[in-house]
């Protein structure tokens, strides 16, 4: 098995059928010893069968595939910030840079909120919030990363690592163009091939449309032209 | 055993190729297929000029098949020669150039700008990409006008010349005879058939296009007839495709009429869905002492 890089993704078959017909992408998650983890929120047709899969059952994968997050240097402090499900792929590079991300971890509810009794081995300071204080801070994770921006002039050359929805990564990218930091957010858009071929997933960047699956799923924020 | 076919005038070691929008310029399924085994790999469809595409959603899938809208972004014929065409001439396959042009001029140039080329075997003309607004759909479905843009590649090209057809047509028989008067030496068939999905709860498309075409196992049974309704009109050599998952469905096609068969859709599902097909067909060929893959075309028995 070819050695996966934090933010890289697999495609997953998800049924021997024509229904779903296609295979589903899913971010790595933890490697281990035996191979790797992916960790995803049941959401559709996919997701369900993926959960109800029995122990040992045996399922095709593409992978690893996409380029993942470059890894920050030792002078620069990473900001790490999830939404939702998003922890899944912030989560090996948390690992990777082992205490040294200030991680900003936020959900609608308490609900949504995955894995926090294993975060703390890992990250070097933690905020976590939610839209209805269900959990941590009452709030949404760009209204944090704005106050500890504000209030933390000390942080040696932040650089910014973000997976979450679409509005919130829009936030974080206006957040990082106001005060210059460099941010390197994970996109997902449908995607049938996962290798490049059918230039289905793409996304419109300063230099026309790229390929998630290829040339991201990881981007430079300054580098998307955010769509209405 | 004879796996070899002949496609008006293009000799294939085998009846498998690649439909065109599914496998890139190739290289993209390098790692995943030897090049070597495929009777042609045909090219994502390409433009004088390059085209951006359409915005992003441009997939989505629905109950056994997806519908795309990519809106036919490409590299341009002169990015593709220069950087896409040196690594195909390292394969022992035929190399089919899937063409368009937003006008009977542009079709004929670019036809013209694609013959002589080393290492271009064939052309495969889009007249029927439901991804574009209107106006541009006429080729493939005004008789008149297919005729004529047919007929001004014809005389821009000495390679074999596939037309692509429409399914999203009344009457594709009429479609194919047409093509094949102006000059065309096979037609493929069929491209994807205009759909749409919606998200009940947004009431929005699922395509920023709005409509898409639709391709994969859902479309199948309706292009296994169109390839039947044509090959019992004419007898111009069929590259049958729509849905093509395995050996079976490839079989389906050539005993329907098809001579080749094209593989679509099942390289996103299975990047190795061509090569599995080829082995597939070779089975059945044992298993039935077929000597010759072109023997079973056209012999379905429909009374």
């Amino acid at each position: 098995m070819e050695e996966p890089h934090p933010g890289q993704f697999y495609m997953l078959e998800v049924s021997k059928g024509m229904d779903p017909l296609l295979k589903r992408a899913f971010s790595l998650f933890r490697r281990t010893p035996e191979g790797f983890q992916i960790l995803f929120r049941i959401k559709g047709k996919g997701t369900s069968i993926l959960r109800d899969l029995r122990e040992g059952t045996e399922i095709t994968m593409l992978g690893p595939l996409g380029n993942g997050y470059p890894l920050p240097s030792d002078a620069q402090s990473p900001l790490v910030i999830a939404g939702g499900i998003g922890i899944a792929s912030v989560f090996p590079l948390m690992e990777k840079i082992s205490k040294k991300a200030f991680v900003f971890y936020g959900a609608r509810t308490e609900q949504e909120l995955f894995l926090t009794g294993e975060l703390p081995k890992i990250y070097k300071e933690l905020a976590v919030c939610t839209d209805d204080g269900s959990c941590g801070v009452k709030g949404t994770v760009v209204d944090v990363l704005n106050d500890f921006i504000r209030n933390r002039d000390g942080i040696h050359q932040p650089v910014i690592y973000a997976c979450g929805p679409n509005v919130m990564l829009l936030e974080i990218a206006k957040t990082a163009a106001a005060n210059g930091i460099k941010a390197y957010l994970s996109l997902e858009e449908n995607m049938a091939c996962g290798i490049g071929a059918c230039l289905g997933c793409v996304v419109k960047t300063k230099t026309g449309y790229k390929r998630v699956c290829k040339e991201g799923p990881v981007f430079d924020a300054a580098e998307i032209v955010w769509q209405p | 055993m004879n796996l070899e076919v002949n496609i008006g005038g293009l000799k294939l070691k085998n009846p498998v190729m690649t439909a065109s929008g599914t496998f890139g310029y190739g290289e993209e399924y390098g790692e995943f297929v030897d090049l070597n085994r495929l009777g042609a790999v045909v090219v994502k469809g390409l433009s004088l000029k390059p085209k951006e595409g359409n915005p992003p959603p441009r997939v989505v899938e629905t109950a056994s098949g997806m519908l795309n809208a990519i809106g036919l972004q490409n590299i341009g014929i002169e990015r593709f020669i220069g950087e896409k065409l040196p690594f195909l001439r390292r394969f022992d396959t035929a190399v089919i150039v899937n063409f368009f042009g937003d006008s009977v001029d542009e079709y004929a140039e670019a036809a013209e700008r694609l013959s002589g080329v080393d290492g271009i075997h064939g052309l495969e003309m889009n007249i029927s990409c439901p991804n574009k607004q209107a106006g541009w759909c006429i080729f493939g479905t005004d008789p008149k006008v297919t005729e004529r843009v047919v007929g001004a590649v014809r005389k821009k090209t000495a390679l074999p010349l596939i037309v692509k057809l429409s399914p999203n047509v009344t009457d594709i028989s009429l479609m194919a005879k047409v093509a094949m008067e102006a000059g065309a030496d096979a037609v493929s068939l069929i491209n994807t058939v205009t759909g749409m999905a919606i998200d009940i709860r947004t009431r929005r498309p699922r395509l920023a296009n709005i409509t898409g075409g639709l391709s994969g196992p859902a479309v199948k049974p309706i292009a296994v007839r169109m390839v039947y309704e044509v090959y019992r009109s004419l007898k111009i050599p069929i590259i049958g495709m729509g849905g093509i998952m395995n050996a079976g469905d490839a079989i389906e096609f050539l005993i329907a009429g098809a001579s080749a068969v094209a593989v679509g859709t099942a390289n996103f599902v299975n990047p190795r869905a061509t090569t599995e097909i080829i082995d597939g067909i070779i089975d059945y060929m044992e298993k039935e002492g077929i000597g010759d893959i072109g023997s079973i075309t056209g012999t379905v028995h429909a009374g």
